[in-house]
């Protein structure tokens, strides 16, 4: 018997019990749908988690200093002052692995223009900054190495704060600012980023050189931290092995003693994080997957009512020359063919509850080829697995009694 | 000139067993059919009518004895064999017809030739057609089966036992489900079938029916108890033409 007919023979079979063919199908449409959207849903926020992640600089390795113990005290981190700009230059200086560097230092304050005055942090830092935060300047332009030799009263300020002090909306570029009475020129404004995932303001900030913080705010020779950024995300390890030998080389500890210094990467957030929502993906795809298993045991159920049902038609078909293999097939394919339309009717509906996901509840939404094609797979498979046995009952009739089976 | 033998039958036997006792349904039968006879057989229930039949139409083996169909022996052949000898040698017409549900007319009258590889699409349809046309059924091709009446089904039922052209045609009480007209109907298609040159078997434990074939095969107890030719065989359709036309 030839494919075409096989399939023209299934395709009436089937078209004879349209309701009882949907209501089977039903199982398998809930089932792949199921598994795409929640898949779906899961990835697409482990998606937006990485995207904000990265949006904080997924590359970013940060030291600070150590907390050590000094005569049996433990000391906090705050106090040390480990880091210096040695630090700072040797690291621009001897890495590989390393693309940016910035010195850090920080002091908190109100900021105060004529009669509007708003609360910020002021951080000290050089060029390098803003490719390790991916920063952009919005207007006017960063300060530069003679700015930070001078030690120079400028700074560049992120939205809230120019919001804030500047609230007419008049361009706050040129204008002078007063921090701790010492007045700063604004050189330039920040392209707003929004809130991070933490519900952090990243707008909220002032930036100037380090050298004009160390000297003239805080009046202090160290260090409160470095900032670097790996070459690339997956070279994050090898920056921080890299600058961890550097600093413990260039802080003459030995190798008894613990290092005086901290570093971290976003690696270790980023790691955390998706590994919950991976969690999250995986209970989803569980669930989803016995709903899928479930259709499947629908599919097999209806088989053997259809094949009891339907025994003196199996008769009829082997007394006008239907072998055990054709009824086998005609049985299998009619299994499939549920599973398959339901399968493709599943992958429609999930695509569609995933975007409706998206447009009512605003719930970022990943689609990923691989789910679809993976569901619609298992449940092809699962037409196979389940068909074989009802349409095995079926081949394996003796059409004398099967004629006579009322 | 001797006619072309169809069937052969040498000593069949056919044993069950039902529990730890056997049953003895055919006790050695032996006769031969040849191409273009109409031949009844006759029995009583648990004659063995049915067995014979079933061996008749290679879905059954005989437990001894050989049995050939056009010359082929069937007792040592497997399933799948069988199955194809069926497919192309064999049109069986059944007491309750037998038909696909919710199905066309010619789609029924099709079905057997959809087992046949050999047969395209196109020649299929019009092999169908032409059984339909054979058998009076010309202008309700599309019609569905649960459309039509007894008579008309089982019309569609010896066009679908016509439509791969079979060496014979085995009816199982094809008229049992049936009223009178309607059977002498169905009767009358059957001697135009053989008039044509068709080899027609009929089974039935009706002996009435025994006078409109050309060949009668009686059964007992598992053996032939008469074989005998029917010289003066009845027209079905005279005895149509004295039934009373019912007025609906």
């Amino acid at each position: 018997m030839n494919i075409s007919n096989l399939f023209k023979i299934a395709f009436r079979a089937l078209n004879n019990n349209k309701l009882r063919c949907f209501l089977t199908m039903l199982g398998i449409i809930i089932g792949v749908a199921s598994v795409i959207t929640m898949l779906a849903i899961g990835q697409g926020s482990k998606r937006s988690i990485k995207k904000q992640i990265s949006e904080m600089g997924s590359n970013m390795i940060m030291i600070h200093p150590g907390n050590m113990e000094r005569g049996g005290v433990r000391q906090s981190a705050d106090d040390m002052q480990t880091l210096k700009l040695d630090d700072y230059t040797a690291i621009c200086d001897e890495t590989e692995y390393v693309a940016a560097v910035s010195p850090s230092v920080q002091s908190s304050g109100q900021f105060i223009n004529g009669a509007n005055n708003y609360p910020s942090s002021l951080y000290g830092i050089s060029q390098g900054y803003l490719e390790i935060r991916k920063i952009s300047i919005d207007e006017g332009e960063m300060f530069t190495d003679r700015d930070i030799q001078s030690a120079a009263k400028v700074c560049l300020i992120g939205k809230t704060v120019a919001d804030n002090l500047f609230p007419d909306g008049e361009s706050p570029v040129g204008k002078i600012i007063r921090f701790n009475k010492i007045p700063f020129t604004i050189i330039g404004t920040l392209v707003p980023k929004g809130y991070n995932s933490m519900g952090m303001d990243q707008d909220d900030l002032v930036l100037a050189p380090y050298t004009t913080v160390q000297k003239r705010v805080l009046a202090i020779t160290y260090l409160q931290g470095i900032f670097c950024s790996a070459l690339s995300e997956e070279l994050t390890e090898q920056a921080i092995d890299e600058i961890s030998i550097l600093l413990r080389r260039n802080h003459k500890l030995t190798a008894h003693e613990e290092d005086d210094f901290e570093i971290r990467s976003q690696q270790e957030l980023s790691s955390m994080l998706t590994s919950t929502s991976d969690m999250m993906t995986l209970l989803l795809a569980c669930v989803a997957g016995i709903s899928l298993l479930v259709g499947g045991i629908g599919i097999m159920n209806i088989m053997y009512v259809s094949v009891t049902e339907r025994t003196k038609e199996i008769g009829l078909r082997m007394s006008i020359g239907a072998r055990g293999i054709d009824i086998l097939s005609q049985f299998l394919l009619e299994a499939i063919l549920i599973s398959v339309t339901g399968g493709i009717i599943g992958v429609l509906t999930g695509v569609g509850a995933s975007i409706s996901v998206h447009a009512f509840f605003k719930w970022p939404i990943f689609i990923e080829p691989m789910s679809v094609v993976l569901s619609f797979a298992v449940c092809t498979l699962t037409g196979i697995f389940f068909g074989w046995y009802p349409a095995r009952k079926a081949a394996n009739l003796d059409p004398i009694e099967a004629l006579r089976y009322e | 000139m001797k006619n072309k033998e169809i069937i052969r039958l040498d000593h069949i036997k056919r044993d069950f067993t039902v529990g730890n006792s056997t049953v003895h349904a055919l006790r050695g039968v032996s006769f031969s059919i040849e191409a273009g006879e109409f031949v009844t057989i006759m029995g009583t229930s648990g004659s063995g009518k049915s067995t014979l039949l079933n061996i008749l139409g290679c879905l059954d083996t005989p437990t001894s004895g050989e049995y050939y169909l056009d010359g082929v022996a069937v007792r040592s052949m497997g399933r799948n064999q069988r199955a194809l000898l069926r497919n192309r040698k064999i049109g069986f017409v059944f007491q309750s017809y037998n038909l696909l549900p919710k199905t066309t007319a010619l789609e029924n009258v099709e079905l057997p030739l959809m087992y046949n590889p050999n047969i395209p699409a196109r020649r299929r349809r019009e092999l169908a057609s032409e059984a339909l046309e054979a058998v009076g059924l010309g202008d309700r091709k599309e019609h569905k089966s649960n459309q039509m009446s007894g008579g008309q089904q089982q019309r569609v039922a010896i066009a679908r036992a016509l439509v791969n052209d079979p060496v014979i045609i085995l009816a199982d009480e094809a008229t049992g489900n049936l009223d009178t007209r309607t059977s002498y109907e169905i009767l009358v298609l059957f001697q135009q079938l053989h008039a044509r040159g068709r080899t027609i078997i009929f089974v039935t434990h009706n002996p009435e029916l025994s006078a409109f074939s050309s060949r009668n095969i009686v059964l007992r107890d598992g053996h032939v108890i008469a074989d005998e030719y029917n010289q003066k065989q009845a027209s079905a359709a005279d005895v149509l033409k004295t039934l009373p036309v019912e007025n609906e």
